[in-house]
Formats: structure tokens, sequence, C-alpha cells
């Protein structure tokens, strides 16, 4: 019986095949379109994509989105890169904004502007927050659509503030502030250990992101416009990292490099009493934080706080088919309209990519609900655009390697920041 | 005349048989042994393509810049470092615990497993129960430490003990892995030289040094050119434990190259890399099976 019904389906598929060999049900097949995503923040990111696919493929039968959950951002452009270089590049894909000239001078992704035809796509296009689109801009051209974007946020426990002597529903304003409230925030037991930190910057892969959450403060940028010069060895930035250091230094901040990963773990454990990092992980935050916690703005020095952008744009890539460009434009049009975007924003806790997301009923009511959600939103105005140069992958480690040795006691800073400036020069010197 | 040339075409027909036979072997070894090697060896000479602009001939040019590279000089030098450290204690550890548990001892087999496990267990899951222990504040190692009223200590946040953590996971990998081979090299001992030198009187020692130890020596020279290689291509703890951080200090050759070749897309100035690696190693190898492998055997 079971048998039968083997026989019958394998007959059955047979002669569909043959359908399809002589063309009969050809028309009606919706276009494969290969989407390669990353996923860097907690929570059930791969559901809610695979959510938004089943969507616009039924809105658009003439489409069929396919996701494909590629890893972290680093494994996701490599496999975009090496299906690009082998000739069967994916229609879309989601990578770190910061990757932009690197996409660029591999030839592997079309500008944007040329699938804007419409009047009414030329809107959309300029709905998107001015901070976002610094990364997603070059040479008068677009190439990424701002999708799961981020800037970094300081997040404090209120209990630890109020045990402390600390006002807990102000987060500290200015480093002067920040330093002092560290202080009393620290924790020894009998032997004279730490058992809290007042403040922990995590500082292994994106030491870079977290050094510019402390220059930006500082009134200076790190990398030119056109990603050919970069801006190390500028006093205002040792200053910056000399902060840092001398927060280890002085016992408030835990020495060594510190796990990007385990700082939310040390937050949620009281083992940090403030931590600064990704907005992105605000939802999981909230979700498993055993205490009362507050969300602060990064805290300034010479101009009013600000931090540096983050996360990842849509990019098109160059080699797909026209049609498959185009339905990867539809998809990225259609998954950053408001109402999409507002609901990404609270699935996952990164930031709404428009301020039309923010003017919805849903989004509106959660901010009034969790005003922390809004944090990252209102440090827009003055976030400036994450470190992002040529042969980014390779400047930027310089650029950590210099962080980690100056955190770590090898180098001064002035000296770790003369070396990677010096190294950072010889890496770009083609590109000027 | 007709028998001979039957022969020959008899023969000629064999040796077609012959290679037909290889044939499968032999596709896969060119596909993805021999013909890689060379095409890495003549991309080393060639810059890296990107976008519309094509490989062009550089001759040695990726060597020099390997020359002039301080990242590569590093982790040649934390290369032999975790070398010299990882393989003499790997085999001396495999070597401990191969003529115990060959020995009869309560509950053996659970020991001979226990030893074995870290070679079946999935590195990358290994390495993040790792990390777990070197977490600083509440990793197994702070509780140890922490109880013992001694201070916190960031293992692999810190150049002076970073490498020092990863070697200690290698040699509990590696270990495991050898003692296996001596194990199976002391049980095929004729168990009558065991009897003989216990009717001298020969100390327990002192049959290990002059009998078991030169018997097993064909096992030591297999082991070590398996150290070798291993000290030489390990990549996965690293990128779980530390990402060759902090500031290069855990950098290995193998993940330097990784970073070169997929993280910077610096394809040409990999492939020079990949040749020095592959050169190095095959005439380390070469010595030991060549020259040690000689001195070993004897009748």
């Amino acid at each position: 019986m079971q048998r039968n019904i083997f026989l019958k389906t394998l007959a059955a598929s047979a002669v569909a095949m043959l359908g399809l060999g002589a063309g009969l049900a050809h028309a009606a097949d919706p276009l494969e379109v290969p989407f390669y995503y990353p996923v860097a923040v907690g929570g059930p990111i791969t559901k809610v994509i695979d959510g938004y696919a089943n969507d616009f493929n039924k809105a658009h039968p003439q489409y069929k989105i396919t996701p494909i959950y590629a890893g972290t951002y680093q494994e996701t452009i490599v496999k975009a890169l090496t299906a690009n270089k082998s000739g069967k590049a994916p229609a879309t894909s989601v990578l770190l904004s910061t990757d932009m000239f690197t996409l660029i001078d591999e030839d592997a992704i079309a500008p944007i502007d040329d699938f804007a035809k419409t009047d009414a796509d030329k809107a959309w296009l300029k709905g998107f927050y001015p901070a976002f689109m610094a990364n997603s801009q070059t040479g008068g051209k677009t190439w990424g659509l701002p999708f799961q974007r981020s800037t970094v946020v300081m997040y404090y426990n209120k209990e630890a503030f109020k045990e402390a002597g600390l006002d807990p529903n102000k987060a500290p304003a200015t480093w002067k502030e920040l330093s002092d409230a560290a202080k009393k925030l620290t924790k020894k037991d009998a032997n004279g250990n730490v058992t809290q930190y007042g403040i922990q910057i995590p500082s292994t892969g994106f030491a870079y992101w977290m050094l510019q959450t402390l220059t930006t403060p500082n009134d200076v940028l790190l990398a030119n416009e056109a990603g050919t010069k970069v801006n190390f060895d500028n006093p205002k930035v040792i200053e910056a990292l000399d902060y840092w250091v001398n927060l280890t230094k002085e016992g408030v901040h835990p020495k060594g490099v510190i796990e990007w990963g385990t700082t939310p773990k040390d937050f949620m454990e009281k083992k940090a009493a403030i931590i600064v990092t990704t907005t992105g992980n605000l939802t999981n935050i909230k979700a498993n934080a055993k205490f009362d916690f507050g969300v602060g703005q990064i805290a300034g020095n010479v101009r009013k706080g600000g931090s540096p952008t983050g996360g990842g744009n849509f990019y098109i890539f160059k080699k797909a088919a026209k049609e498959q460009q185009q339905a990867a434009f539809e998809f990225a049009k259609w998954v950053t309209q408001p109402e999409r975007a507002a609901q990404w924003s609270m699935d996952s806790g990164y930031v709404a990519v428009s301020p039309a997301a923010y003017d919805t009923p849903i989004l509106k009511k959660y901010g009034q609900d969790f005003p922390p959600a809004l944090v990252a939103r209102d440090q827009l105005p003055v976030s400036v655009a994450e470190f992002s140069t040529h042969d980014n992958q390779r400047v930027t480690k310089v650029l950590n390697d210099a962080v980690q040795a100056a955190l770590n006691g090898t180098k001064t800073s002035a000296q770790a920041m003369k070396d990677a400036q010096k190294e950072a020069d010889r890496i770009l010197r083609s590109y000027q | 005349m007709s028998a001979s040339s039957s022969s020959i075409a008899g023969s000629g027909q064999r040796s077609i048989h012959a290679w037909l036979l290889l044939l499968p072997a032999l596709v896969l070894l060119v596909a993805f042994t021999h013909w890689p090697a060379v095409a890495t060896l003549i991309d080393s000479f060639y810059s890296t393509p990107k976008g519309a602009r094509p490989a062009v001939w550089v001759g040695v040019e990726n060597y020099q810049s390997m020359v002039d590279d301080p990242v590569f000089w590093q982790a040649v030098r934390n290369n032999l470092w975790f070398a010299a450290a990882t393989i003499p204690a790997s085999i001396g550890l495999a070597l401990l615990m191969a003529v115990w548990v060959n020995e009869r001892i309560a509950g053996r087999t659970f020991v001979r497993m226990a030893y074995f496990t870290p070679t079946v267990l999935p590195m990358i899951a290994v390495a993040n129960i790792w990390l777990f222990f070197y977490t600083p504040q509440y990793g197994l190692l702070e509780q140890v430490t922490g109880a013992l009223g001694l201070p916190s200590h960031n293992w692999l946040g810190s150049p002076s003990t970073a490498l020092g953590a990863i070697t200690l996971v290698a040699v509990w990998k590696e270990a495991g892995f050898f003692m296996i081979f001596y194990l199976a090299a002391l049980q095929t001992l004729n168990p009558s030289l065991k009897e003989a030198a216990a009717i001298e009187g020969a100390s327990r020692w002192y049959f290990f040094r002059r009998v078991q130890w030169p018997l097993l020596m064909p096992t030591t020279v297999f082991v070590l050119v398996n150290a070798v290689i291993n000290a030489f291509r390990l990549v996965d703890h690293v990128f779980i434990l530390t990402r060759g951080g902090p500031d290069n200090a855990t950098t290995l050759l193998l993940y330097h190259l990784y970073e070169v070749g997929f993280k910077f897309w610096d394809t040409a100035y990999a492939a020079a890399i990949t040749v020095v690696l592959v050169v190095v190693l095959s005439s380390v190898a070469l010595f030991q099976f060549f020259v040690l492998d000689k001195k070993v055997h004897y009748q």
C-alpha cells in the first residue's frame, strides 16, 4: 500500500517534471530571489525574517524571496563575496554599513538610485534618518538601504545607583560625572577584590566602535568621508583613548580585554553597574534583567554626547539578474515601510530607520510604555557615521589592535595610536 | 610472434585496467590536493584581483610584504612558542597516561574513555566550554581562585596569559589522541619481555627506560609528525577563545592566513603565506620521516 503511494508520487512528479520541461507550467513560476542575512543580537530573529519573506511573497506572487541565514556579519560577508566571486551572487544581502567601500571596491553592488525611478520611490529614499544615510552614500550615490541599524547607548542599574547614593532617574551626562559615578558604583569584598565594577566597555570585535563612542563626544572624527584617510594620532583621539585606559587604571573598569558577547551578561549578573554597548541588546536585557534598569545617551565631553551609528544595510548585488535586482529592491522597500520598521524595532531592539516609523501608533505606544526604546533615536541628531574606510576590515583591525594594546598597557595611548596611524596610512596609500 | 604480441596486448589491457581502478582516487587527489597546491603557488606571484581590476603579475611582491608584515612575524613567534610548549607536553602526557592505563588498574576502561573524550568532542563546542572556564569573575577558574581569596584575573584578555590559556586547551585535546597510539603500541609489545624483566629483578622505571621506551620509538616519530602538523594548523580554538587578540597575542599562522584571505580578501598575499606554510611543514615532515625514522627502526 505504502509502496503504491510512493510509486504514484514518483510517477506524478515525473509527469510534473516533464510538464515543466515542455514549458507548460513555466509561466506561473515565481522568480527565485536569494537573500543572505546575518543575526547579531539575541531573540528569534530568523523566525521574524522568514515571516517577512512569506508575507512579501504572498503579496507579490511573481517573486519568491528566499531568506538564507548566513551566520554573523563576518560570516555573511564571506559567504556573499565568495558567492559573488564564483558568479552566483545573492540578489541581496544585509551586511554591515561599514562594508560599503569594500563592496564598491570589489565591484559587487549596484547603486540603489537606479531603481528608485518614481517620485514615490524617491520620497521614500529621502525618508530615512540622515545619520543612517551617512554610511550608505558616497560619491553622490546611494549604495545601501538602512535596515537593522543601531547606536551605542549606556545601560545602568538603577538599584545600584540608589545604593551608591546616585540619582537613579538620571544617567551620567558628562565624562566627569561618568567616572565619578563609576567610582561610587565599584564594590569590593573583604579581601579587597572587586565584586561589582562601576563601568564596563567591551573591547573585542567592535573595539573601534567603542573608541568612537569616546571620540565623538570629544569632537573628533576618525576617518574622512571618502574613506581614504584616518585621523588616529589626533591629540583628541589619544585623549579619548586615555580616558578609557584611566578607568581601568583607577580600578573602576575591569582590566584586560573585555568580551563583547559577555558584557550584557555581566550587566544582568550585577558584575558591572554601567555598560556601554549597542541598543540592539535592549530587547534581550529588557527580557532578562531582574532589576530596574535605565538607558542613557552617551556621556558628553567637549560636545554633547553623540554616538556612532552601527548595524546593517540592504545591498543589491550587481551580478544578479536584472529582474532579481528589481525584486530585491521591492522587498527592501516593502520591509522598511513605517509599520514594518516599527514592528521590527520592537521585535529586535534595533532603531527604526525613519521618523515616519516613530509616528506610527504602535511604536508611539511602545515608546510611552517603555521610554528606553527611544533613547537611541533621540541621540541620532548628534550621531556620526560608523568608522569605515577602503580595505575596511584591515584598517579596522589595526585600530582594534591599537585599542587593545593601550588597554593592556603594552603601549601608551599615544604610542598605540601613532603606530596605528602609520600602518593605516600604508594600507590606504593606494586609495589616495 | 603471435604469443608475444598477445602478451603485450594483455599487459596493455592490464595497465589500462589498473589506471581505471586508480582513476577515482587520482581524480580526487588532483582536484583537491595537487591542483590547488600548484594554483596557490601561481597565485602567490600575482596581485589580488579586485572588482574590475584583474590580477597582474607582481613577482615576489607578496613575499616582500610578508617580510614587512609585523603581524606575520608575531604569528610566527607565537606559533613557535605554541609548538614548543604543546608538542613535548602533549606527547609526554600521552605517554604517561598510556603506560598507566596499560596496567591492570581498577576501572581501566573508564579511565581510557575519559582520556580519549577530548578527542571525540566537537572542538567548537569544547572551546565554548573552556571559554566559560576562563571567563573573568564567574568562570570556573575564577570560582576556584576566588574561593582561595586570590584576585580576579582576565585569562584570555591579558597578553601575558592568553596564549598560555590556549596552549593548555590544545594539550588537553592532543594528549588523549596520542595516548591511543601509545596504548596500541604498548599492547603489541611481547609480554615475555616483561616476564623476563621481572625475573631479572628490573625496576619498573628501568624496564620502561631500557625496554618500553626504545620499542615505542617508531610510534613516537609518528606521533611527533602529527603533533608538529597539529601545532601549525590549530585555528578553531583561536576563533572561539580570543580571535587572535588581545593585540595579536594569540594570532597563530593559520589564523593570520584566514584573516588575510577571508577578512581582508587579499587572496594573493594569503596564497604566499600558504606556500611558505606548506614548504616549512613538508620539510619538517620529510626530515622526520627520512632522518628520524631511519634512526628508530632496528631489528
